[in-house]
């Protein structure tokens, strides 16, 4: 499932169903038939509809970040303006009578988000790389003050409400339970996500891969740049329309923030997070990137901290990302030598787990002793209570940052010349 | 009249800032290609520095400190960050600019919270300079004036008269051609990293105690500054002034005069429908110039870019 950007030439010659390209999407589709029975409760469904926006979401997004090389400072506008024309027709469901079912909806708001990429796109696509990044922010910021002003459409800051359950029945279902709604949010995942892959496999995707990797030469093939960028925006906007309508079944409101440059900024972060070069990465970015949302913000008050610098690292060293790091382990496991790199994993696990916990340490005895309430002294850590005023805690921290360093450095011999020779092609050397 | 003349000085302030970051920004773009997504942070990491120095020392040590400061940080910034990014294109440059403008966000709400730092003016200008009929204008404009402008006239004498300045204005067009001279390029793209943060963080100093400092100066000026070069054209440091007084000027006029919409459809012969919340153009009637004035800068770079897509002074589009 995993298709990588490089994909080698015979990969379009193929035939496009077989059973190990369906496999993937027959196993996804089970796993979230039967999520429900395993998570039972509200709030486990709520998280994983949640989800399931996000990843159209951030597979709409790296549909123009992966596919055509466009980074877009200002993509939550497509989801919004989707999500705030969906409410509408929502709301004209409930009060003028208009006859529509609510699971045609997330159409509705798709051609919308798509009419407003057709729009932005005519004069944002004119360029790719920073230009585009540059008007792509100018633009979301625009939206977003703007939905401020226009309080008809975007509700001012209180937003635009709507309820779900008014529209007429289909097969019996009004979507009242959070069950119904989450079997709604998935097939429409599954349709959204089919799509956007089968889109990157049409010869309109594969064009867009040359113009993103070099503009120049697709258009001496007689290629348009503009406009073959031009239609993957508005490809991306309709994906990105028809999460904002889903968002707005699931939420029942919208408002200024689901168009700012805040929500922009975190697909970026959530797809780069995931991996751009894969179909695989955005859907896994999102799923990290909830469950830290929803279990690490319980935990502590600076997750944004470590997200920051976990992205910061991502970029620097890991720019394939998480669905990078994976398919760096798929070569050893096809020579059949992913063995060799078992032992080197399970001695490396204890120190860089060690490292990485203290550190969280440091940097959280730091904040409570700053930032705590006068006289609150005492704070608890991975089940210790100790004073974090006093000095025993944070030498301990520091000295176990230097020891499980120090491993790490003793131990990275060992683990390059166990990846070497796991990954290394031709005679098996040890 | 005395208005409109205090207008066009405090408009005079806000461009003036809006360009100390502008410059640094525009020569860091067209000599490496880079747009430095955290060049507003750098001016927060000013405000914040300058803001701690001057606990222990007062203002004027700050204003002296803290640009340094934010100028090492910025030159480390390039030589271990960027310099590593570099080989991958310039869009994961970009991707790790904005990483790390969230990244000092975070850090500054680290170590100093989420409230509003009392960094103030120095006891020594918080007088009224002049008067214009009534509208006081304080002394300490009249410094962010002068000190921006000073900035200003030391950049554009160093660019264009001095040998390190042609070394960088060669390297910008040629700097495989300035690399093979013997200059050594990687060092003036790290110092010129350094001075443009350096210079965003000066503008910090100066501004924090007018604007304020919390964490969200950065993000607030933030997307102005890159509007700003997109108007003025990247790369462009003419343009980058331009822009710079256009949005500063029209920024102040917007929030000081209370034109409103009602009074223009009036004119024009419409009749306003009663009641107003209930029409399906009730936010037509009730728009005041104040309340669309942070956007005019947006508006005005969708309108520059469909019309001049290089920018009011750039040369090529790219």
């Amino acid at each position: 499932m995993s298709i990588s950007s490089n994909t080698p030439l015979t990969a379009g010659t193929r035939s496009l169903i077989s059973l190990s390209n369906v496999m993937p999407w027959i196993i996804a589709a089970l796993a979230l038939i039967f999520l429900p029975f395993v998570f039972t409760s509200g709030s486990a469904l709520t998280i994983m509809n949640q989800m399931a926006i996000t990843i159209i979401f951030a597979l709409a997004y790296n549909m123009l970040l992966g596919q055509a090389g466009m980074l877009s400072f200002g993509h939550a506008v497509y989801m919004g303006l989707g999500g705030f024309f969906s409410m509408h027709l929502l709301n004209m469901v409930e009060n003028d009578g208009l006859w529509l079912p609510l699971p045609l909806l997330p159409l509705f708001g798709g051609i919308f988000g798509l009419f407003f990429a057709f729009l932005i796109g005519s004069f944002s696509t004119r360029r790719a790389g920073t230009v585009f990044a540059m008007i792509s922010l100018g633009v979301g910021e625009l939206i977003a003050a703007c939905s401020i002003i226009i309080v008809v459409f975007f509700g001012g800051e209180e937003g635009v409400v709507g309820d779900r359950t008014m529209g007429p029945e289909f097969l019996g279902f009004d979507f009242a339970s959070q069950q119904e709604v989450y079997y709604l949010t998935i097939a429409w995942l599954l349709v959204a996500a089919l799509g956007m892959f089968l889109f990157s496999r049409t010869p309109i995707g594969r064009i867009t891969n040359a113009v993103r990797d070099n503009e120049e030469r697709a258009e001496f093939l007689g290629y348009s740049q503009r406009n073959v960028r031009w239609i993957s925006f508005c490809a991306s906007g309709f994906f990105c329309g028809i999460a904002g309508a889903l968002f707005a079944v699931n939420f029942e409101i919208l408002t200024e923030e689901n168009l700012n440059l805040a929500t922009s900024g975190s697909i970026l972060l959530i797809t780069f997070l995931g991996g751009v070069g894969f179909f695989v990465g955005p859907i896994i970015g999102a799923i990290v990137f909830t469950l830290l949302q929803t279990v690490l913000s319980l935990y502590s008050e600076i997750w944004t901290l470590y997200l920051g610098i976990l992205f910061l690292l991502t970029v620097m060293f890991f720019p394939g990302g998480l669905a990078g790091i994976l398919a760096m382990h798929v070569l050893p496991w096809k020579l059949g030598r992913i063995g060799l790199l078992t032992v080197p994993y399970a001695k490396m696990f204890i120190p860089a787990v060690t490292f990485l916990l203290s550190i969280v340490a440091v940097l959280e005895i730091l904040f409570h002793a700053r930032h705590a309430a006068i006289g609150d002294e005492e704070m608890s850590l991975f089940g210790l209570t100790f004073n974090s005023h006093s000095l025993l805690p944070l030498v301990t921290a520091i000295v176990l940052i230097v020891v499980s360093f120090w491993a790490i450095v003793k131990l990275m011999p060992e683990f390059r010349a166990a990846w070497d020779s796991a990954t290394h092609i031709g005679k098996e050397t040890s | 009249m005395s208005l409109f003349i205090v207008n066009i000085l405090d408009g005079l302030v806000t461009g003036l800032l809006l360009f100390m970051l502008c410059s640094g920004l525009t020569l860091i773009f067209s000599m490496m290609g880079v747009l430095n997504f955290a060049h507003a942070s750098f001016y927060m990491l000013g405000a914040y520095f300058a803001y701690q120095v001057s606990l222990y020392t007062g203002f004027w040590v700050g204003i002296f400190v803290a640009p340094v400061l934010v100028g090492l940080i910025g030159a480390a910034v390039e030589r271990y960050g960027l310099r590593r990014v570099h080989q991958y294109g310039h869009v994961p440059e970009l991707i790790f600019t904005f990483g790390l403008a969230l990244l000092i966000e975070e850090v500054v709400q680290f170590f100093w919270g989420k409230s509003q730092m009392a960094y103030e003016e120095p006891a020594v200008l918080d007088f009224t300079a002049f008067a214009i009929a009534g509208n006081a204008f304080p002394a300490y404009k009249v410094f962010m004036i002068f000190v921006a402008m000073g900035i200003f006239l030391v950049l554009l004498y160093i660019l264009t008269k001095t040998r390190i300045g042609m070394t960088i204005q060669a390297a910008l067009s040629y700097p495989a051609t300035v690399q093979n001279l013997g200059h050594n390029v990687p060092l003036v793209f790290m110092g010129v990293f350094g001075v443009g943060t350096a210079m965003a963080g000066l503008a910090g100093v100066i501004a924090g105690p007018v604007l304020g400092t919390f964490p969200g100066m950065g993000v607030m000026l933030g997307s102005i500054v890159f509007v700003t070069i997109v108007i003025g054209g990247l790369g462009s440091l003419w343009g980058a002034l331009a822009a710079s007084l256009i949005i500063g000027w029209m920024q102040t006029f917007a929030a000081s005069y209370n034109v409103r919409m009602e009074d223009i459809l009036t004119w024009f012969g419409f009749t306003k429908p009663e009641p107003v919340w209930d029409s399906s153009l009730q936010d037509l009637w009730t728009l005041t110039l104040p309340q669309i004035g942070p956007i005019l800068p947006y508006l005005l770079m969708v309108i520059v870019l469909v019309v001049r897509p290089q920018g009011l002074f750039g040369k090529r589009e790219s």
